[in-house]
């Protein structure tokens, strides 16, 4: 009884602490939702409530515009770049913890690299990389290409499939294989153990990878504005340039808006989830 | 760890690099393109500094000419030259400041102007049409906008009679006298600051003497305990939400935040009497441009007479074009920020080539 | 055990086995095979260019000569500015990493204590924020931790300035200089150390959260059930069960947090007012305004030698403990 108790307290204590946790992530948003709608343009001055800020960004092409405007480049390259990191990385897991083969090592490091290089250095390493391999395609291989969003995706997997693959890892690292060799025990092949038990089991893995990739692609600013070319400007950067002028409420509605529209994912998210749970219960 | 393994990398990734680079030592080239007046041939890619142009101007060529603009842009000459230096940026046109120009020019970054194709550099005024330090003979810039450096003041912090000195930032006794003890902002650039220290002392902001940069870096050092921040950014920002009362900024910016504040008059700009850093930006065509001649286009564009003012009137930084004078606004031409009577005592900054290191180190010495 | 281990087997085999052993090789060579050849052509050959860069001169316009190799830039590392800016930037990104852990830990561990779609729920809510533009965060703290912003009030009101000052009011002997130094720093963090702290553990706290929530929720709750019932205290099973088990996210986390934090430099910048030059902020100047690309790739080089090594060592002795 008092065994319950005791579990009961520590449990509030950590639902008061995860309370804390979401207070100050969730701080700045607040701030940051708040001035969206202040007449000043001086974000942190309260000049009355208004709506304008999100009408100047309806109405700024360089962020808006379908296709090119910053705020769809910016989707298409995380969407894109996480999609392909995700199956890259977690086959690289896979391979380091389930399997033993040549060369192992070097490949072990060579995934933590990117992880533990400054921002800076992978942005001019990519930077001078793209500059010789266009000059190199176009003298030796006969094919001419510029740096755009392709280059921009090509760096993001780059950094991405090491960051899917430590996440992937951790959740690999020590899970109990002997299911899979049960699995295979009773005949099922290889890909029918992948699919039906080691998949599943490392599926939280996976997707707290995606979330991962799909955030550092939304977010990042130094590597992706050295492997940019004309046109292929994202949010992040495009709101980095503005700094010097001044960021004004405008950018904190830009941000509001990405905030209420992934919101509105996830709920429509859950309420599918849970149509399709009533739907398996009744059927 | 295996080292047999590692140094087996390591090996082939030297080898391949070293490949590479070989085989991309002989760009630039691009050869001569001749350009007649208002030609085109192709999109504009333009790389230039945030809020600098004024969109009206882009559609107003786009129509004009039948070509689209993809404009790009920077915070930082030092954000740019990078970019532009390795080579197949993809960009047309870009807007270096002074020192960045001599030194684009020596690395073969940028291409001489055709000055056949842009009629227009006669409207430029006699001291910006030839004789600036970084490109003597204009063989490779066109100046677009210019300004100064100094120090945008909250005189409802320090009263009305501030004196105009370095002093403000430099002498611990004049910073307590007018209350700017944790109150000041300096720009987060190592010649910028050093180069006002140096002006504080006396010197030149281009000295290659290491004993008048350890002079400087002293008294720099000393100011830290005072500063704030050292902010290149949000100077203006900080001054007018009073977060700062004396910040180190460009002259451009302090104009538009005053002039959008409750009471302009509250706050002032000047250079220090001590004198300060003058800068042009410059338009200039990158080497290997995909589209050199809409480039030369725009820029003749850009220095008709009413475009040259509408530039002004929109971005309220000084314009070099002479011809575009009737049109400018009165109150802007007027403005001592945007033209400062007496220019005697502005330096550009210069690249001091490899001293440039030791402003670098001086710098960061010197916040601890 | 989780594969066949390699020699072992070897010894130990028909002739069957050893063509398993060749084929088991083969197939996890070929799963890792599409990373390989990516990171091959699209990081290592660009970091070889680092590499090589690391070698080579400073023009004196601030280019790269390729000709002139030599070790002048390593050997400028030896030099106090550099021993300065390191031993503060470890200090700080320790500090990040270890508060992070200790924030982060009771937070994945009570996520697993929830059901499935509650858990889903959290790990969302965890990283929406960072959903928003990373500056505008960063802004957005400022005003938070501003003079009369929300953070001073908040101080104010709890109190907490009373007790900083009492800490601050001890004698030296039991309040050492370094806890002062940030203690006097509670009521007004912005441009200060602590602010810089704050943002670092503010951006970096989902990369703490994810690794080690992915790594608590598969250990078997049994086990964790199984050492109370034999009447372990809640500490003997949190250090002697849950935490070995755990360990890989442990690892994992600290690592995801503590680089990037030795190499920030938005957040120093705009929360510590520029004054704390970390290594971040050190590399980029000397990519930036000191155009000495062979100095800073010669500092990135050797930063990441030693944070490889340290992972990797990291990592082999936390995955031997399983």
């Amino acid at each position: 009884m008092t065994d319950s108790v005791r579990t009961q307290t520590s449990q509030r204590v950590l639902g008061l602490h995860a309370v804390f946790v979401y207070v100050f992530f969730y701080a700045p948003i607040l701030i940051l939702v708040v001035f969206s709608f202040s007449g000043d343009r001086l974000v942190g001055r309260w000049g009355g409530f208004t709506f304008d800020w999100y009408g100047e960004f309806l109405d700024n092409e360089q962020l808006t515009a379908f296709h090119d405007g910053a705020i769809w480049t910016s989707l298409k390259v995380a969407a894109v770049s996480t999609v392909i990191a995700v199956v890259l990385g977690t086959l690289a897991a896979l391979s380091l913890e389930r399997f033993r083969f040549r060369g192992q090592r070097v490949f072990d490091a060579l995934l933590y690299l990117p992880i533990i290089i400054p921002d800076v250095t992978m942005g001019i390493m990519m930077l001078i990389f793209f500059s010789e391999a266009i000059t190199f395609a176009d003298t030796y291989l006969g094919f001419e290409f510029a740096k755009g969003l392709k280059t921009v995706v090509i760096s993001h997997i780059a950094f991405n499939i090491s960051f899917v693959s430590v996440v992937v890892r951790a959740r690999l690292a020590g899970m109990d294989s002997r299911l899979e060799e049960a699995a295979m025990d009773l005949y099922a092949t290889r890909w029918q153990t992948f699919a039906h038990v080691t998949f599943p089991q490392i599926l939280p893995g996976v997707l707290g990878g995606a979330l991962l990739a799909l955030t550092l692609s939304l977010d990042d600013v130094v590597v992706t504005q050295f492997a940019a070319g004309p046109g292929a400007t994202t949010l992040p950067v495009f709101v980095f340039s503005l700094i010097r002028r001044g960021v004004t409420p405008m950018i904190n509605a830009v941000s509001v808006v990405m905030l209420v529209a992934s919101l509105l994912l996830i709920a429509l998210m859950l309420l599918a989830d849970g149509l399709r749970s009533v739907a398996d219960k009744s059927s | 760890m295996n080292t047999k393994l590692w140094s087996r990398l390591f090996v082939a990734l030297l080898a391949l690099t070293l490949i590479a680079a070989a085989c991309g030592d002989d760009d630039s080239g691009g050869g001569e393109v001749a350009c007649a007046v208002g030609e085109t041939d192709g999109d504009l890619n333009l790389y230039n500094w945030s809020e600098y142009m004024d969109p009206d101007l882009l559609t107003a060529f786009e129509e004009e000419f039948g070509v689209s603009i993809n404009e790009d842009n920077y915070d930082s000459n030092e954000a740019m030259q990078p970019i532009i230096s390795a080579g197949n940026s993809g960009y047309d046109l870009i807007v270096p400041s002074d020192y960045m120009v001599s030194i684009l020019i020596d690395n073969g970054d940028i291409m001489p102007l055709q000055k056949d194709a842009v009629p227009n550099l006669a409207n430029l005024a006699d001291e910006f049409a030839s004789g600036l330090p970084f490109d003597p003979d204009a063989d490779y810039s066109v100046p677009y906008q210019w300004g100064t450096t100094g120090l945008g003041v909250d005189l409802s912090v320090t009263g009305p009679d501030v004196p105009e000195t370095w002093g403000l930032i430099f002498d611990p006794a004049l910073a307590a006298e007018y209350n700017l003890e944790g109150a000041i902002t300096i720009l987060n650039d190592p010649r910028e600051t050093m180069g006002a220290a140096l002006k504080y002392l006396g010197y030149s902001l281009n000295t290659t003497s290491i004993d008048e940069l350890n002079e400087a870096k002293a008294i720099v050092a000393d100011a830290t305990n005072r500063v704030a921040a050292f902010d290149s950014d949000q100077y203006d920002e900080l001054l007018v939400s009073g977060q700062a009362a004396v910040t180190h900024g460009y002259s451009g910016n302090f104009l538009v935040q005053f002039f959008e504040a409750d009471d302009p008059d509250q706050y002032t700009y000047f250079v220090p009497q001590e004198g300060g850093t003058r800068w042009v930006d410059n338009m200039t065509v990158v080497a290997d441009a995909p589209h050199p001649c809409t480039a030369h286009t725009f820029i003749n564009f850009l220095l008709d007479a009413e475009n040259g003012a509408a530039l002004t009137n929109w971005n309220y930084y000084a314009s070099p074009n002479a011809a575009a004078e009737p049109f400018i606004d009165q109150e802007v031409l007027d403005d001592p920020v945007v033209y400062p009577a007496d220019q005697s005592k502005l330096e550009f900054i210069a690249d001091t080539g490899d001293f440039e290191i030791n402003f670098s180190d001086a710098f960061i010495e010197a916040k601890g | 055990m989780t594969a066949i281990d390699a020699p072992e087997a070897r010894q130990a085999t028909p002739e069957f086995e050893a063509l398993a052993l060749r084929q088991e090789r083969r197939r996890g060579f070929l799963l890792a095979l599409p990373a390989w050849i990516y990171l091959f052509l699209f990081f290592a050959i660009p970091f070889g260019i680092v590499v090589v860069y690391s070698f080579a001169t400073r023009t004196s316009r601030g280019g790269v000569a390729l000709s002139a190799w030599n070790l002048a830039s390593y050997e400028r590392l030896g030099e106090d500015i550099v021993r300065n800016v390191l031993v503060r930037s470890l200090g700080l990104a320790l500090l990040t990493t270890v508060i992070c852990l200790v924030a982060a830990y009771p937070f994945a561990y009570y996520m697993t204590t929830r059901s499935t779609r509650v858990r889903n729920l959290m790990l969302v809510f965890v990283m929406i924020p960072f959903w928003t533009n990373f500056l505008v965060r960063n802004y957005a703290w400022r005003l938070i931790l501003a003079e009369d912003g929300p953070w001073n009030t908040t101080v104010d009101t709890l109190g907490i300035d009373s007790v900083t000052g009492w800490i601050l009011d001890l004698p030296s002997w039991i309040a050492p200089d370094v806890l002062v130094g940030w203690m006097a720093d509670v009521p007004e963090p912005l441009f200060t150390k602590l602010a810089v702290v704050l943002g670092l553990v503010y951006s970096f706290l989902p990369f703490m959260i994810l690794p080690l929530y992915a790594s608590i929720e598969r250990i078997d709750s049994s086990l964790f059930e199984a050492s109370r019932d034999l009447y372990a205290s809640a500490r003997q099973s949190f250090l002697r069960v849950l935490l070995p088990l755990s360990m890989p996210g442990v690892v994992a986390g600290s690592i995801l947090v503590f680089v990037p934090s030795l190499g920030a430099y938005v957040t120093p910048d705009i929360l510590g007012g520029g004054k704390e030059v970390l290594l971040g902020s050190y590399i980029v100047t000397q990519f930036g305004t000191a155009r000495n690309f062979p100095f800073g790739a010669s500092l990135s080089v050797v930063l990441m030698i030693v944070m490889l090594t340290a992972t990797i060592g990291y990592f082999r002795s936390g995955g031997r403990n399983l």
